[in-house]
């Protein structure tokens, strides 16, 4: 869908932002239901749960959920790991949901932080992101190489005293497309990935691989070319010692001449994003 | 003698008049000192000082010792039941409506662990902070276990601390011990303690000396041999407790209090490097964690909550808690990295740098982790004047530095044809006079204070490792090597230690700003940009290089080699430098 966003009518970016609310209501109806002993297989299922109620069949991927020193991926060395487990909640411990359904047809992947109870450290996390979510924006309306991008996005994290998780992602990705998915009676699952959603990103690595580019930004040489148009979950994951925390969402990117209209976040109405407008009204 | 400033009264209890001394203001939370053998409260002397400020200090001479007076008969006078009533006789004079936290050193921990075990005290302990001393009760089980299954660790320890226990059988001796120390083991104690422990002279130890020791011998003949053959099997305690436990005491085994947590349902340890006496010669350490224990276990009690919740966990956590620790380079890579591992142990950090909003930042999450105080100072080591200024600072505001790390430095690559005294000149001022001023001025400041302390300096794997490719860069850093070893030898006398650390390939930001003698301004960036893409591949993360700093400090490591490549290259520069030499020929892959 190279020119689809721009040429589209609107309906399809309405449908991708709905599916991106739904998902980011529910992680923030999860997480209020988290008490201490929930394990992440439960935190998990809930969000499984509450998205099928509401007419979620497929899935990008199924629902994650990291506890404690697992929001930073400590020791993670295989994807196995990304799978919840029986780690408990515990009073102080942060928290990630992640999940990226399919509704009618539209994707979203999200990635929501949190934090059972006051932590001041996951508070400067949750703040410090962003200026990630700002610098990325702005290089990517830059029409930077990906693979710069995300280069300066690592040194900002460095700068910042942090580590850079996203490597510790299949491909060290820091984003990948996603586009919409046909609805089928039938979409099984390998590994927790939806076999339609791989389908089309695996196509988009094959008409990528062509023209010269990649549905995974990734810090590796074929993610050096400027954004391709479409539909990016972008996910920059901070971790610092035993704590990590990050925001997924999706960035629009279009072939258009105007800079605004060029790249923009599809959707500012996000519970990090106005925890940061209400600190800044605090402040 | 008695102590600077100090109200003196006598307390009557059961045919004894016992010699107390208080200090500060009576209104605020009491805590009382309890000496050990063969000493009087005067071995409190710099501890109680320092206390005073915050809290109200209470010392006693224990009967028979200083200028309290002895039972008659002495046999049977001495045992733990005994020394309970004294103790509340204390307690009940100096704060009749308010618990006492209690401090023991020696036979004044061993007799403390008897009054916070017992029934007849509980609501008069608010708090115990116990070095030096183990509680005869639990070392009875403690050897029992050992005979009934001895593995051959267990029978190791067993053995370990029955040799280190050789002053209980002599005290056991009719006569002698008494004769000994009316005569000539008397007269040499306080050099015998200059010598062996360090212990710098003062009003310690009181001309009562021999008559203490000789009365005191009781305390080991009334108690120890009944206690250790049937230990109360109901020696829980009943207060929270603080266990300093000296790595350096040659009367007792680190691993007496192996099972502790078994008889004390809320216990903090704590380690210091030091002998005995450490009173004497720790004050600092000591006092500043009695008081934090102290106004810990205030604030719990008015929160309801256990007292360990306010230690941090962090690695080493027991021995870094409160300590200061000054890391240069503390704006990224392995500084800031060690900066974070101590405040996670729960030391208060000052982090220096060029960069000030870096070091500030590291203060900042420094704080976030468990430093209960971090500072962010923008100083750049090479300046002479500007270290001199900054230790005043760190003196006068926040205390003496007890770990400094030296670890500012910068990169420089090219041949040595090409390096130009320019070069030679930044590199050597940066990586090796800052070093030296680190270590002249608050090494200095360390050794004056005479309280022990760490110097952590970051040399490099290239220090020795010859190269074609960092004739200048290896020169500062085998420098810095060479200087550690030579100041460690110097220091040892001060119970300072220095480590010289050998770090290797490691992904930090030191690439991006290495200068490339001899290339122009583009090929530099791509120099730049190649290395740190080749270091970004070794990808070996600065937080396992913290990690061995704070090992090599606990462990007092004198050249700590970190990578497997820096290891090697060790391994090689001693048994096959020649192989060395050819690798050095070796173009690097730039």
């Amino acid at each position: 869908m190279t020119s689809a966003v721009k040429d589209e009518p609107a309906p399809e970016l309405r449908g991708f932002r709905e599916v991106q609310r739904l998902a980011y209501d529910c992680a923030e109806a999860v997480a209020a239901r988290l008490t201490p002993g929930v394990t992440e297989r439960e935190a998990a299922r809930m969000q499984r749960d509450w998205l099928r109620e509401r007419g979620v069949r497929d899935w990008f991927h199924l629902p994650f959920a990291w506890f404690g020193d697992r929001t930073a991926f400590a020791g993670f060395k295989v994807p196995l790991q990304f799978f919840p487990t029986n780690r408990k909640l515990e009073p102080g411990m942060a928290f990630i949901l992640d999940m990226a359904p399919v509704y009618k047809g539209f994707t979203a992947d999200i990635g929501y932080s949190g934090c059972l109870g006051l932590s001041p450290l996951h508070d400067k996390l949750l703040a410090d992101l962003e200026v990630h979510r700002e610098l990325i924006l702005r290089e990517v309306r830059e029409r930077r190489s990906l693979r710069e991008i995300y280069e300066d996005v690592e040194r900002l994290m460095i700068k910042q005293g942090y580590v850079n998780r996203h490597r510790a992602y299949p491909f060290g990705v820091i984003a990948h497309k996603i586009d919409r998915v046909a609805e089928h009676r039938w979409s099984p699952r390998v590994y927790g990935f939806g076999t339609q959603s791989l389908k089309g990103l695996m196509s988009d690595a094959l008409h990528g691989h062509r023209d010269g580019w990649s549905p995974l930004w990734s810090p590796y040489r074929f993610s050096d070319h400027p954004p391709q148009p479409g539909l990016w979950a972008v996910e920059p994951h901070l971790g610092f010692r035993g704590t990590g925390a990050k925001f997924e969402e999706i960035l629009v990117v279009t072939d258009s001449k105007d800079p605004e209209q060029s790249a923009f976040w599809l959707d500012d109405d996000l519970p990090h994003v106005r925890r940061w407008a209400e600190e800044r009204v605090a402040a | 003698m008695s102590l600077p400033g100090a109200r003196e009264r006598r307390v009557h209890t059961g045919g004894i008049d016992l010699c107390v001394a208080e200090l500060g203001d009576e209104g605020r939370p009491t805590i009382v000192l309890v000496h050990g053998y063969p000493d009087s409260k005067e071995v409190w002397t710099d501890i109680a000082g320092q206390l005073a400020d915050q809290w109200h200090v209470v010392l006693y001479d224990v009967r028979g010792h200083g200028r309290s007076t002895a039972p008659a008969p002495l046999r049977g006078g001495f045992t733990l039941e005994k020394l309970t009533d004294d103790f509340l006789a204390v307690a009940d004079a100096v704060s009749p409506d308010r618990p006492v936290h209690l401090v023991g050193h020696d036979w004044g921990s061993v007799q403390s662990w008897e009054f916070v075990t017992v029934k007849r005290t509980e609501g008069r302990i608010a708090s115990f902070t116990s070095m030096s001393g183990p509680s005869l009760d639990h070392f009875g089980h403690w050897i029992k276990q050992r005979m009934n299954r001895p593995t051959p660790r267990r029978v190791g320890q067993l053995l370990g601390q029955g040799a280190k226990s050789w002053y209980v059988y002599m005290l056991h001796t009719p006569i002698l011990p008494e004769l000994a120390w009316r005569g000539p083991l008397g007269k040499q104690w306080p050099w015998i303690l200059q010598r062996l422990e360090k212990v710098p002279a003062g009003d310690y130890p009181t001309p009562s000396l021999p008559n203490d020791a000789a009365h005191g011998a009781w305390l080991y003949r009334d108690n120890v041999r009944a206690r250790l053959r049937r230990p109360r099997t109901d020696a829980y305690a009943h207060v929270p407790v603080q266990l300093i436990t000296p790595t350096g005491d040659i009367f007792l085994s680190e691993n007496l209090y192996d099972q502790l947590e078994m008889w004390v349902p809320q216990l903090v340890r704590r380690s210091l490097p030091g002998k005995h006496w450490v009173p004497r010669t720790r004050p600092d350490r000591l006092a500043s964690w009695i008081s934090e224990f102290v106004a810990a276990n205030e604030a719990a009690r008015e929160d309801d909550r256990p007292v360990q919740d306010t230690v941090p966990t962090g690695a080493y956590a027991d021995r870094f808690g409160g300590q200061l620790v000054l890391v240069t380079g503390a704006a990224g890579g392995i500084g800031r990295a060690t900066a974070f591992a101590f405040a996670e142990a729960g030391a208060r950090v000052v982090a220096v740098d060029r960069d000030a909003e870096g070091a500030a930042r590291t203060a900042e999450m420094a704080r976030l982790i468990g430093s209960p105080a971090a500072w962010g100072e923008a100083v750049d080591v090479s300046d002479e004047q500007a270290m001199e200024k900054l230790a005043e600072k760190v003196a006068t505001e926040y205390g003496i530095v007890d770990v400094l790390v030296n670890n500012a430095g910068i990169g420089l690559s090219g041949s040595f044809l090409e390096t130009t005294s320019e070069d030679w000149k930044n590199v050597l001022d940066v990586n090796l006079w800052g070093v030296i001023h680190g270590c002249r001025i608050f090494g200095k400041q360390m050794a004056e204070r005479g309280q022990g302390g760490h110097i952590v300096n970051t040399a490099s794997a290239a220090a020795y490792q010859p190269s074609r490719a960092l004739p200048a860069y290896s020169t500062s850093k085998a420098a810095v090597l060479m200087l550690s070893e030579c100041l460690r030898a110097e220091l040892a006398d001060r119970s300072i230690g220095v480590s010289a650390i050998c770090p290797g390939i490691v992904n930090t930001n030191i690439t991006a700003t290495t200068h490339f003698a001899g290339a122009d301004a583009a090929e530099e960036k791509r120099l730049q940009k190649r290395t740190s893409r080749l270091y970004g591949l070794r990808n070996y993360p600065p937080e396992r290089v913290a990690d061995a700093i704070l090992k090599a400090v606990v462990r007092n490591q004198a050249v700590v080699p970190v990578t497997p490549e820096a290891r090697g290259a060790r391994l090689l520069s001693r048994f096959s430098p020649g192989a060395l030499r050819g690798i050095a020929r070796l173009k690097p892959p730039l």
